[in-house]
């Protein structure tokens, strides 16, 4: 297409986080986004959850400063209530035309008082609570809801439906924002690329009265319980019975209700979430009442994700969740007093009976009929599974050029997941308008920055109750009114949540109305939140370092959850250190340098060479490494995806398009030596071969390192030849060598090396690998005999068709456990694998001509030393441990640094290929910046106290520190010390190190950090007072 | 004295602060009285600073940075450790005992080595029972 008829502007379709993040990583990338979403407020499902596993962060928490950033953001549009009827046009240049239904609410005028609402006479049933409160007819989603305007539900809104009569918000609407005559309006927009972010409804279980939904009220979904379980749910996070609101004593989680079920629905797929988020609701109950006997009754535990696995065991050693492999088909009712039955077969083969208070579904994800249809309209190929058909090569490319899906649409898929998705689709949608970037955005000049040094501080004090996160443990009240008895502090304010778009607002609104130049926010931790609050310190015209965090929750309410008064004691100490320290804080700006515009991309397998590649068509300059002497990875290995596409000729693809570009430079057997700058401007030394040095210069990094197999130890490998790995299993199949193609017999042993106790995890790709395997040797010769012993079979997502392919087909699953595996031992001509069978309950002797361990995948164990140079973070299991595992995905906190692929975790190769993509969105989108803001936060030689003794100069890492020489005003020649405002890092060595006091880190002053001692030693009460 | 020790912590912004974040994610439990203190780098914290915190009052001191070889800063970490040896000798110099201060390395993915670092140090400061400096004793005494 030819570039003057491109569009720099992008549809974003779905305001979930999926959607979200596409949006976020476009607009700070150089591109205007439409963001469509159909109901009243951006967010998707995520704001309806309480926690998210396996971290067990508050929903809200995490996912608002994202809506705020959607919301604030200059080149971010968003469109509530917006639907898209038809797109026209290709790659480059559509036209897009959305039906914006009526909000009868004007938002440009809406102020978000309530008052309309307080007032409203007619009361509904709460979709966003699932039915189990009630909302008004005037109404906001949720109430941190971005954009935070008021909306008229039309079907129960009095006026609307009668026109001669109520009308009362429109009668007190203070800013007279009520419009009954909006009829809605239609947008055509011009736009080169478009994200379908079309997102997932949970499963309808009311479909069928097998489970009881909407017959017996003790019978709900896990997302109606998900509400149970939140502060701002309908019972206030208090777990109580839907029929009788009396405590709860036995609860049963039903899985897979509505997924891997041809019978009662038509979803084959398994919905690959639910029983991670079983297990966390269950881990939440036993949290909250460890007295609550929680069952989950389960076909196959699904926890094959990062630190999913030991999230999986903490819940049944440590909290005592019981988990019960059998699945339940039917829940009736016991007695009339609201309690249910249920019947299952347990392991030893016998009819159990069950009562229970609470029976929780499990319900699936599914793509609502709206979506197929429209996918359907535009042309979007769907599967069987009613998901958007994508290949695992292109894992955001829809069948329809310039037109990208990410989310639960491309199948049903967890939070990072679909963060990781969203990104992908960023990056894909970049490389193709690159031409055109920052042709339709603008940047708003920031408000004008008042000077507060003069000023006699006045300090604001915001305390957040977090939900339930502090206020559940903390009396945030008391901390409020002994807040504003310190000195200095001008005002107190408490907010539910204080990350929220609404609580943003109002801050600056009180900055100005309080005059306040001082802001302390007692919430949760500056290392996720700091950021936000800065940008709305900004936005309210103060210098955006004029704030400090009190951590009262992670390092607070979360650690004396058993003691509220200690916690609450210390709530205000900790608020009272914050307020010293502000006290003490003084404006700074940052440094801003420009970007080496090339990223070093580390790590020649499909993950690096994807990444290579998406931003050289983003127009950077790449250096790729490879420490052996070919392109491909472990990808070289493997024959086919999970869906059957060939990977060889793929590989040979990519690897020629990376050899090609005129942008990549590939050094092979290369391997990193040394790095030193920092994001923006890395120099990093790099090894060829034995002795070939050379230096690169780049802005940015990306991990992509890759991992290792396990060689068994067990089962007889090495010893005897019949046992092989699937990978050495794969190339005999591939070359039809003897023992393969004369085989009768074969077994498949899963879990070798993979959720042990030395590595208490999922390897995630093996089962579908096995079965893949399984299948193809069954094709060719139907006679052949072939088991395959598991412990959990994993096929999650769309998967489980393969699964149910091979069952069909007439392999045979095995399950064993891990306290009694098979065992192997040598047989005339073959090998005999002897196991016990659960369903026959007797031990089972197989001959074998071939055994296929399923070996584990393991972390590089390169990946300490690179760990080591870039300062980043491994997990217990040696993989590189991400920024954040739901959010920040591919990013550390070490700014610039990004990892994809197999160095992240274990992970099939679709996932591979996103994850790159969204670590190749990241690096893009800071390069896009052209100049980095290095944080001021560096060290300043006071010369009252400074007596040029340098020994601050010795102890700086970073050389940052010099002696420079000058004549003074009389022209003796003197000297004094001076810090390079780029070299320092602002670690404080020196300031640890000056006798005199003569050098501080900004932010970190000795005079600072002696206020806050000074401040938590100073008792607010002393003992026994109270 | 009845009270739980009160624990000044010196935490590093990149692994031990990050851990004691994770130890909050995580639920684990520890003392009440205990006060982090985030600075930048383990090596950031002067021995006056240390020093500082006994004489006003607290019971104890711990600074915790990164596992050596693994500090953010190149060797931040290594001058802490450096210094300790100044701060041990001052102490007994002044005739604190030396389970006032400790130093330790902690890395971001160990919440439960910094939880138990602060219930140990808790637990031997319990044993302790005095004000740690003649200054902090007087300055108890006038408040009683």
């Amino acid at each position: 297409m030819p570039e003057r008829t491109m569009i720099g502007a992008v549809l974003v379709v779905g305001g979930g986080i999926s959607g979200m993040q596409a949006a976020l990583d476009l607009a700070d990338s150089g591109y205007f986004v439409y963001l469509v979403e159909k109901t009243g407020a951006i967010g998707g499902a995520m704001p309806q959850y309480n926690k998210v596993f396996p971290t067990n962060d508050c929903a809200m928490c995490i996912i608002s400063p994202k809506l705020v950033e959607c919301g604030r953001h200059p080149n971010i549009r968003i469109m509530t209530l917006s639907t898209v009827i038809d797109i026209t046009g290709k790659a480059g240049n559509f036209t897009v035309r959305v039906l914006e239904h009526p909000r009868y609410v004007d938002p440009a005028k809406c102020i978000a008082c309530g008052q309309c609402s307080s007032r409203c006479p007619r009361s509904v049933d709460d979709s966003f609570n699932i039915f189990m409160a009630k909302r008004k007819a005037i109404y906001i989603k949720y109430p941190q809801a971005v954009p935070l305007k008021y909306q008229i539900d039309p079907e129960a809104c009095i006026r609307l439906q009668h026109p001669e009569k109520c009308g009362i918000c429109a009668e007190i609407c203070p800013p007279g924002a009520i419009d009954f005559t909006d009829l809605g309006r239609e947008h055509d927009l011009r736009v080169g690329a478009v994200i379908m972010a079309l997102g997932f409804q949970p499963f309808d279980p009311g479909k069928t009265r097998a489970w009881g939904y909407g017959l017996y009220p003790n019978v709900v979904t896990s997302l109606q319980f998900e509400r149970f379980l939140s502060p701002g749910g309908p019972t206030g996070g208090v777990l109580a019975r839907p029929s009788d609101r009396k405590p709860v004593q036995r609860i049963a989680f039903l899985q897979c209700v509505g997924s891997r079920d041809r019978n009662r629905c038509n979803n084959e797929y398994c919905s690959t979430v639910c029983c991670m988020y079983a297990i966390k609701e269950a881990l939440t109950i036993k949290e909250a009442y460890p007295e609550v006997e929680v069952t989950i009754f389960y076909m196959d535990m699904r926890t094959p994700g990062k630190e999913f696995e030991r999230y999986y065991e903490r819940a049944r050693t440590e909290y005592g969740v019981r988990f019960v492999r059998s699945r339940i088909h039917g829940v009736e009712p016991k007695g009339n007093k609201g309690d249910l039955r249920l019947h299952y077969i347990n392991a030893h083969g016998k009819q159990v009976e069950e009562t229970v208070d609470l029976v929780v579904l499990s319900v699936g994800l599914e793509t609502p009929d709206a979506m197929v249809r429209l996918a359907e309209k535009i042309g979007i190929h769907m599967t069987p599974d009613r998901f958007a058909s994508i290949s695992a090569f292109m894992p955001v490319h829809t069948s329809q050029k310039g037109i990208f899906t990410c989310g639960a649409f491309n199948g049903p898929r967890d939070i990072p997941q679909s963060v990781i998705g969203g990104s992908a689709a960023a990056a894909s949608v970049s490389a193709l308008l690159n031409p055109v970037r920052h042709t339709q955005t603008r940047t708003l000049p920031p408000p004008p920055e008042q000077d507060v040094s003069r000023q006699e501080p006045r300090i604001g004090v915001f305390i957040c109750h977090c939900g339930t996160n502090i206020a559940g443990v903390v009396d945030v009240e008391e901390v409020a009114a002994y807040a504003a008895t310190l000195p200095q502090v001008a005002h107190v304010a408490r907010n539910l949540f204080t990350c929220s778009q609404d609580t943003q607002d109002l801050m600056v609104q009180q900055i100005s109305d309080k005059g306040l130049n001082r802001i302390v926010v007692a919430a949760c931790t500056p290392r996720t939140h700091e950021p936000l609050f800065r940008k709305t310190l900004k936005s309210a015209g103060i210098n955006e370092y004029l704030i400090e965090m009190a951590n009262i929750r992670n390092q607070n309410a979360w650690v004396h959850g058993q003691e509220p008064e200690t916690a609450t004691a210390k709530a205000k100490d900790l608020v009272r250190m914050a307020v010293a320290k502000v006290r003490r804080q003084t404006a700074r700006k940052p440094l801003r340098i420009p970007i080496t515009p090339s990223v070093l991309v580390i790590g020649g397998g499909v993950a690096g060479m994807t990444a290579a590649l998406n931003l050289a068509e983003q127009g950077y300059r790449i250096h790729l490494t490879e420490k052996t002497t070919q392109l491909g990875g472990n990808a070289l290995h493997l024959y086919q995806t999970w869906n059957g596409e060939h990977v060889p000729r793929f590989l040979k693809e990519l690897k020629e398009a990376v050899q090609q570009h005129p942008r990549i430079e590939v050094s092979y057997t290369s391997t990193v030596a040394a790095v030193s700058g920092h994001v923006g401007n890395f120099t990093t030394l790099i090894r060829t071969g034995s002795s070939r040095k050379r230096t690169i210069d780049h802005g940015a990094v990306i991990i992509a390192t890759g991992a290792k197999r396990y060689i068994p130890e067990e089962f007889e490998y090495g010893k005897i030849p019949k046992v092989v790995a699937s990978i050495e299993f794969d190339k005999l199949h591939m070359h039809n060598e003897t023992r393969v193609a004369n085989g009768k017999s074969f077994v498949f042993i899963q879990c070798v090396g993979s959720r042990t106790q030395e590595r208490p995890y999922c390897s995630k790709s093996c089962c579908t690998h096995s079965i893949q395997s399984a299948i193809k040797l069954k094709k060719e010769a139907p006679s052949r005999q072939i088991y395959i012993l598991y412990r959990e079979i994993r096929t999650y997502g769309q998967r489980e068709r393969i699964y149910n392919q091979a069952r069909e087909m007439g392999i045979v699953f095995i399950n064993y456990e891990q306290h009694g595996p098979p065992r192997i031992r040598r047989a005339d001509s073959g090998v005999l694998v002897e196991v016990w069978d659960h369903v026959l309950h007797r031990p089972l002797e197989i001959r074998a001509d071939m055994v296929i361990l399923a070996a584990a995948t393991l972390a590089n164990p390169e990946a300490v030393a690179l760990a080591n140079m870039f300062k980043l973070p491994l997990s217990k299991d040696g993989f590189f441990q991400e920024a954040h595992a739901k959010l920040r995905p591919v990013e550390f906190h070490v700014d610039g640094v990004f990892v994809a692929g197999l160095a992240h975790y274990p992970k099939p190769l679709e996932e591979s290929i996103s994850q790159a993509l969204a670590a190749a969105a990241k690096a893009g989108r800071l390069l896009a910046r052209k100049e980095i803001a290095l944080e001021p936060n560096i060290a300043l030689v006071d010369p009252e106290r400074c007596d040029d003794c340098a020994l601050c100069i010795d102890v700086c890492p970073y050389r940052a520190i010099k002696l420079a020489e000058y004549r003074d005003s009389e022209g003796t020649l003197r000297t004094t010390v001076t810090v390079d405002r780029v070299l320092c890092k602002g670690c404080g060595i020196c300031q640890g190190t000056c006798p005199k006091r003569g050098i501080d880190v900004a932010g970190f002053t000795t005079a600072q950090i002696e206020a806050q001692i000074d401040a938590a030693l100073e008792s607010p009460a002393p003992e026994g007072a109270i | 004295m009845n009270r739980e020790p009160v624990i000044l912590a010196f935490c590093c912004n990149w692994c031990s602060y990050a851990a004691a974040d994770l130890a909050g994610i995580s639920r684990l439990q520890y003392p009440g009285s205990i006060r982090i203190i985030r600075v930048m780098c383990s090596g950031m914290v002067h021995p006056e600073m240390v020093l500082h915190a006994l004489n006003k009052g607290a019971d104890g001191v711990i600074v915790v940075g990164c596992h050596l070889g693994e500090c953010h800063y190149i060797k931040g970490n290594e001058m802490a450790l450096a210094r300790a040896e100044i701060i041990a000798d001052t102490l007994e110099d002044l005739g604190i005992a030396a389970e006032r201060f400790q130093l330790t390395w902690v890395s971001s993915s160990e919440p439960e080595r910094l939880a138990e670092a602060f219930r140990a140090m808790s637990a031997r400061l319990c044993a302790l029972r005095a004000p740690a400096t003649a200054e902090a004793a007087d300055a108890a005494g006038e408040e009683a």
